[in-house]
């Protein structure tokens, strides 16, 4: 297990998020404390509904908490605007989505060369497809591959420009078994090999022993945080 | 999907493919922008070419700045007017108006004789020679004829007319085809549209035409061009003062030269016509491009989503996306600065029907160009702004989530009707969004009105006719005399072969002046109750005239800065030459020219003179008109003849052709718009609904029944759109025509059932060409790509 700094890459505490959806208000976290130190891999498990994406979306500068505080290393999100926000997406955080959201009419590469002729400092296209098993997919369309090709272009688009941090919402939720495998071992070599700090969402309990620490969520709270004593390797999991 | 070079930056890239993916749209937005820019080029490019060649024309040929006719002055006159200071050049000239015998014509036609120097050619209003050679001193009988008269009758060098000068008939002998500027529009006086038949300018010698008119050592017209900085006012009033006691008829600066003034109105015309009409298309490009755009932002939703998550600034999504409507407009600009071009440089050969240059080249300036493609690109990024804005502004979690499901209700007819579920679908779906239903009916609404404005240009021209030929001009021939004569030769007119009915015309030529402003006109006299020529208003009525005082054009008490009670001082331009203060009884909305009327009876007595005419109004037996011609031919005496059914016939071939090649163009291009409105609004129906239609389809429903449901609602939209189009194209129409109100033409918009009819059709056709291009897509539509996709 790998030696953790003692002093967290981010720290949020006393988050609270109220959504207004269509005729109803949702409140989607009540009060979570939460952390996540350099180079750690965390799971974040819980039911649908229970705040994991909101929760990512908040230390994603995606969105702000309608109350508490995070803090990302010497930035204090809550209190950043707009374009703070767009700045520390910009150079910090690299997402992976549940649907891969990637742009139809990019092909891979090009979708990787969004981030890189954004950030400097970045891989080239070419590399970060390599890092995710892609180098003979370049020049394809996203309609053009399978779902889990789509996830691994969507994971080389985050981690091209070597992110402090990956958010993954879901990444394995619309892909089966073998696919989800392949796509949540990319994840891991990214964290290992880049060490960049990780958060995997899930609802799927068998994922967790892959990570350093799992966090449960339900109903908008923590409701527990374990250290797994042995990580697993993807092959070890059992889903 | 398209392949593209490698230095293209990768966002550039998915702007391409975008575009490329939405090119039915894009080129239907793009049209309606190029019919904008192509209308303004043409216009404006026509503007310019017009104005240069003008300036180059009067520049090289020295077309004089103050012009003066009188009845005869001696030569010795002429140095008085050179001493006059600011005076550079002058030129003195004999000029008579005549009937001519033209082979081959029945009608008689008048002919202006205008006298040559001696020797050279004229120091002032140089003649362009453009056929033939120039006139040999010592041969009495040759002339250069005006160009247009001889292409209308398609006589040339070497071919004769007969004039009937002082009564006797004298052969003409063309040597020469020339032009003047004076006569660049070439109409004869009285007359209300140039009739290249039946009046022609012919230059001769003046020691020829001199004795023939009793103006040997003396002149009846002069020229002048005045120094730099030299006030035409002031030189106006010292020739004014110098020839009254000749029979002065009051000098006029080359603004109000009558050829000069009618080329000043068409150029202003041009011009408005040049801003106007172009900034409707692009107005109406500019919403649809917001349309288009706001919904294909909304299907973009989860890309914005993913930009902003991936670092993306606002300002750089935003300009990515107005980027969408800066590429849109700039194709669409580029094909409407070619096509306006192209139109343009075929337009300029209808100016060649009225206005005749020595050359009238095409210019396409890169002004104009350049203008055109500026004035594309801002109004697209206004069009795209408030779309991008709306679309960039969505927080970035916000679009990570699917949208709420809509909030649907019981629409309101469901209450009353029980209707089937395709019909309750489009009326939910149309009542759930009522912006957008509003949007898209104003979109196609202004299709139905440029195009109702495009076509209401016939019915404008038909009332016009109605209210010239049918309502105030009623005679069939108007007979004008050389002098002013006492009334018993309206009896000579009356006896003559086939004459039914005459009315006696008094002209007088006067000068208003009021409050400093002047203008030399004719007060037309008529009888108390005219039966042929009537003083008719704008909108068709017809005006009885006050026993006293003088009635004006509308737009001459403008020009005067006077109104019905106050005074205008007339100052009586033949005769005795008195001046009056004359009350100004009524202002008249009337559509030509600037007119002034008073009772014949009034006038007479405000002159002190016995039942004098200058002219008659004829109603002639159609079994006897040719007799009628002829006899007009030989009389004496007689300065020129108009005849109704010509004017007619001449104003509908001349001016109808114009009309008709800028109707099609409106017709043309508000077709565009028709079609590229309903196409978009399909179009982005589809791709909106796309999932919930295959949905459907996968549930069961037919082809036809999903079509019901997308072509329904385009049909309601359609359907409402039509009165709303009428509406606003009635504005429109009003606001266009408000363009065409100047000096010469004061047209109020008319639309007849019948355009309006075609208007409707003509919409109705393109929805439905759009619809069934939707259509086609609707059953190719793939429904497990469709319901697989989330955005």
């Amino acid at each position: 297990m790998r030696e953790l700094n003692s002093s967290p890459v981010f720290a949020a505490r006393g988050l609270r998020k109220v959504y207004e959806m269509g005729e109803v208000t949702v409140e989607a976290l009540r009060g979570v404390d939460f952390d996540l130190y350099a180079g750690e891999f965390i799971v974040l498990l819980g039911p649908s509904g229970s705040g994991k994406s909101t929760l990512l979306n908040i230390l994603g500068g995606l969105d702000v908490p309608t109350s508490g505080s995070v803090v990302y290393k010497d930035h204090n999100l809550t209190a950043a605007d707009d374009s703070a926000l767009t700045q520390y997406r910009r150079s910090h955080v690299g997402f992976v989505f549940q649907f891969y959201n990637l742009i139809p009419s990019l092909t891979a590469r090009e979708n990787v060369a969004l981030v890189t002729e954004l950030s400097p400092g970045s891989m080239t296209p070419e590399q970060a497809l390599g890092l995710v098993d892609l180098g003979q997919r370049l020049d394809h369309f996203p309609a053009q591959l399978s779902g889990g090709e789509q996830q691994r272009v969507a994971i080389a688009r985050a981690i091209a420009k070597r992110p402090d941090v990956l958010l993954c919402d879901e990444p394995t939720g619309a892909l089966d078994i073998t696919t989800g495998a392949v796509v949540l071992d990319a994840i891991v070599r990214v964290n290992q090999e880049l060490g960049t700090s990780t958060v995997v969402i899930t609802h799927n309990a068998a994922i967790a022993g892959i990570a350093d620490r799992v966090v449960r969520l339900a109903d908008g709270h923590v409701a527990s945080v374990e250290r797994n004593a042995t990580k697993l390797s993807v092959e070890a999991l059992r889903w | 999907m398209v392949s593209m070079p490698r230095f293209v930056p990768t966002l550039d890239r998915k702007l391409l493919r975008d575009l490329w993916e939405m090119k039915g749209q894009a080129l239907a937005i793009a049209a309606v922008v190029a019919a904008g820019v192509a209308m303004f080029v043409m216009y404006l490019s026509n503007f310019d070419s017009l104005q240069q060649t003008r300036a180059e024309y009067y520049e090289t040929a020295r077309f004089a700045d103050v012009f003066a006719s009188l009845k005869r002055a001696p030569t010795s006159v002429r140095s008085r007017i050179a001493a006059i200071p600011g005076v550079e050049q002058v030129m003195t000239r004999v000029v008579a108006d005549v009937t001519l015998d033209v082979p081959g014509m029945d009608e008689p036609a008048t002919g202006r004789l205008i006298s040559l120097p001696e020797v050279g050619t004229p120091a002032l209003n140089d003649l362009f020679l453009r056929r033939g050679r120039w006139i040999d001193p010592s041969r009495a009988d040759e002339v250069l004829a005006s160009e247009m008269f001889c292409e209308a009758h398609g006589i040339g060098p070497g071919d004769r007319v007969a004039a009937l000068i002082n009564g006797r008939r004298r052969w003409l002998t063309i040597v020469g085809v020339a032009l003047s500027p004076e006569y660049i529009y070439t109409i004869r006086p009285g007359e209300l549209f140039p009739d290249k038949r039946r009046f022609g300018i012919f230059w001769m010698n003046g020691a020829t035409l001199a004795p023939a008119f009793d103006m040997e050592g003396g002149f009846n017209d002069v020229s002048l061009s005045l120094g730099r900085g030299a006030s035409s006012v002031d030189v106006i009033a010292q020739v004014d003062r110098i020839l009254e006691p000749y029979g002065g008829l009051g000098a006029v600066p080359q603004s109000q030269q009558i050829s000069g003034w009618t080329l000043e109105n068409e150029l202003t015309q041009l011009q408005m016509f040049g801003f106007i009409t172009p900034l409707i298309f692009l107005g109406v490009a500019a919403f649809i491009l917001n349309v288009a755009l706001t919904r294909a932002l909304a299907l973009q939703r989860s890309q914005i989503a993913a930009l902003k998550a991936l670092g993306f600034a606002n300002g750089e999504i935003a300009w990515h996306y107005i980027k969408w409507g800066l590429v849109i407009a700039a194709l669409g600009a580029v094909l409407g600065v070619a096509g306006g071009a192209w139109l343009g440089s075929g337009m300029i050969s209808l100016y060649n029907q009225y206005f005749r240059f020595p050359v009238l080249y095409y210019r396409m300036s890169t002004d104009v160009a350049v203008e055109s493609l500026l004035g594309a690109l801002i109004v697209a990024t206004l069009g795209a702004w408030s779309a991008v804005r709306r679309a960039v502004r969505i927080p970035p979690a916000d679009a990570m989530r699917p949208e709420a499901p809509a909030r649907y209700h019981r629409s309101l007819f469901e209450h009353a009707v029980r209707l089937p579920m395709a019909s309750r679908m489009v009326l939910r779906n149309l009542e759930r969004q009522p912006v957008r239903s509003v949007v898209s009916v104003i979109g196609i609404a202004f299709a139905v009105a440029v195009l109702l404005v495009g076509l209401s240009f016939l019915d404008v021209m038909d009332v016009l006719i109605n209210q010239q030929f049918v309502l105030s001009m009623r005679q069939d021939a108007t007979v004008s005399f050389a002098q002013p004569r006492s009334s018993r030769a309206v009896h000579d007119v009356l006896h003559m072969p086939g004459a039914m009915d005459v009315e006696p015309i008094r002209i007088v030529p006067v000068r208003f002046r009021s409050a400093g402003r002047t203008r030399t006109l004719v007060i037309s006299g008529l009888p108390e109750n005219p039966t042929l020529n009537r003083v008719v208003t704008r909108d068709g009525r017809t005006l009885a005239l006050p026993p006293e005082g003088v009635v004006l054009s509308k737009m001459l008490g403008d020009i005067l800065g006077i109104g019905p009670g106050d005074l205008v001082q007339v100052s009586v331009l033949e005769g005795r030459r008195q001046v009056f203060d004359v009350p100004v009884r009524m202002l008249v909305d009337d559509s030509l020219g600037l007119q002034a009327y008073m009772r014949q009876d009034a006038l007479h007595r405000l002159l002190g003179e016995g039942a004098t005419v200058s002219g008659a109004a004829v109603t002639v037996d159609p079994a006897a008109m040719a007799r009628f011609y002829s006899a007009v031919k030989t009389m004496p005496a007689v300065a020129g003849v108009s005849l109704r059914e010509t004017t007619l016939r001449n104003f509908r071939e001349t001016m109808a052709e114009t009309m008709n090649l800028q109707i099609f163009f409106n017709v043309m291009f508000s077709a565009v718009i028709a079609f590229g409105v309903v196409y978009n609004s399909a179009r982005v129906s589809l791709s909106e609904r796309s999932h919930e239609l295959a949905s459907l389809r996968v549930l069961g429903f037919t082809r036809a029944e999903i079509s019901l449901i997308l072509l329904g609602e385009l049909a309601l939209l359609t359907l409402v759109s039509l009165p709303v189009g009428a509406v606003i194209g009635y504005a429109l129409g009003a606001l266009i025509m408000s363009g065409f109100n100047n000096e010469m033409y004061r047209l109020s918009f008319t639309v007849s059932a019948a355009t309006v009819a075609w208007a409707f059709l003509v919409v109705i056709a393109a929805a439905a060409v759009s619809g069934l291009i939707v259509r086609r897509r609707l059953d190719r539509l793939d429904l497990v790509a469709v319901l697989k996709r989330r955005d």
